[in-house]
């Protein structure tokens, strides 16, 4: 396994030969599966009405209100003109259209518990088609569950330091 | 009659889609591929069916889903349940916390952790192993995630081998993940009674 093209195990500092590498190569097919899951939702062929770049605005945003620092500017440099985007908040007056779908974003990130019909409906009434939502919680949702993979492996290897 | 349910119970609800699901007889040759129809297995449910709206990430989360929960070694699969368990109730998803809860009771063959957690949330009275990846896994779920080298130490001591401790952090961070699509997308709703 090439550990430098694993987002998880880079920034965890998992490095290679170590106690902590051996530990979760078991589960390699998972740390692979888990590579081409954010190839699926942050560069994917079909991008519908998210492209590339707005993506990686909206992992960095979820990174930061995570707290997450180091896995934000790993996705902030593919942010391109998105890159304003990434700061929580209201966007500016240039995204001002993207105003409804931030919002969504960082409740289903941070507040997930309260996330409700209304949520939903209120994206299909700004015009948001259904598919494009599936796709923007996919993309959320992926990056809670990588935040917490590499979040624990970090506390792994501060552990066996 | 459906209504929303908003408790958590071990008895499992219906799933029904906020929005409208990939309808089967229009789903793309990809689709199908993703959705696993064949001839004799036809039968795909409404969440499937709206995850099918992006494709490309349903092929590779069932898998990954799988292998998380399924694959040989490391932490058993009842205390896999109990990391996703811990998340659901985190994320209030309804629909997750009564699938896992059913599976733990199932594998454990034992109801009582279960209620207890149903009955008491974090202050349930647990055994100090299920007591160490309960607390683990709920803090791990919270946003932003909060559990801290002190909860890694308490696995350790009550006997987790860090083979146990990967996959507990694995099985708790995929609920991160499920949490964030069932009970965004979709209502638990109670079953149609039987005319």
């Amino acid at each position: 396994m090439n550990i430098s093209a694993l987002t998880i195990l880079t920034q965890a500092g998992v490095a290679p030969d170590s106690a902590l590498s051996s530990v979760v190569s078991m589960r390699d097919n998972i740390i692979g599966m888990t590579q081409a899951a954010e190839e699926a939702v942050l560069r994917p062929k079909e991008t519908g009405a998210f492209p590339h770049g707005l993506r990686a605005a909206i992992a960095t945003r979820v990174a930061r209100l995570a707290g997450d620092e180091p896995l934000a500017a790993y996705y902030l440099a593919d942010a391109g003109h998105y890159a304003e985007l990434s700061v929580p908040g209201e966007p500016g007056s240039q995204h001002q259209e993207l105003a409804a779908i931030l919002s969504f974003v960082d409740k289903v990130a941070n507040q997930t518990r309260d996330a409700a019909a209304e949520d939903i409906s209120g994206l299909r009434m700004a015009g948001v088609a259904d598919a494009d939502i599936v796709r923007l919680c996919e993309l959320v949702a992926f990056l809670a569950f990588q935040i917490r993979v590499i979040s624990g492996l970090r506390l792994m290897n501060g552990k066996s330091a | 009659m459906t209504r929303v349910i908003h408790k958590f119970t071990r008895k499992i609800p219906e799933w029904r889609p906020r929005l409208v699901p990939v309808k089967l007889e229009e789903a793309t040759a990809e689709q199908l591929d993703a959705l696993k129809v064949t001839p004799s297995n036809t039968k795909v449910s409404d969440y499937v069916l709206t995850l099918a709206h992006d494709v490309e990430s349903l092929s590779v989360r069932s898998p990954l889903f799988n292998a998380i929960m399924y694959d040989r070694g490391g932490m058993s699969r009842e205390e896999r349940e109990l990391g996703a368990l811990a998340a659901s109730m985190v994320n209030r998803c309804i629909y997750c916390a009564a699938v896992h809860a059913d599976r733990h009771a199932k594998l454990a063959k034992d109801e009582s952790v279960t209620d207890e957690l149903f009955a008491n949330g974090e202050n349930a009275d647990l055994s100090p192993r299920n007591r160490a990846i309960f607390d683990f896994a709920r803090k791990a779920a919270e946003a932003p995630p909060s559990a801290g080298p002190e909860d890694i130490d308490k696995l350790s001591k009550v006997g987790l081998s860090d083979e146990e401790i990967f996959d507990l952090i694995l099985s708790s961070a995929l609920f991160g993940w499920a949490n964030r699509l069932m009970h965004v997308l979709g209502d638990p709703v109670s079953r149609r009674e039987a005319i």
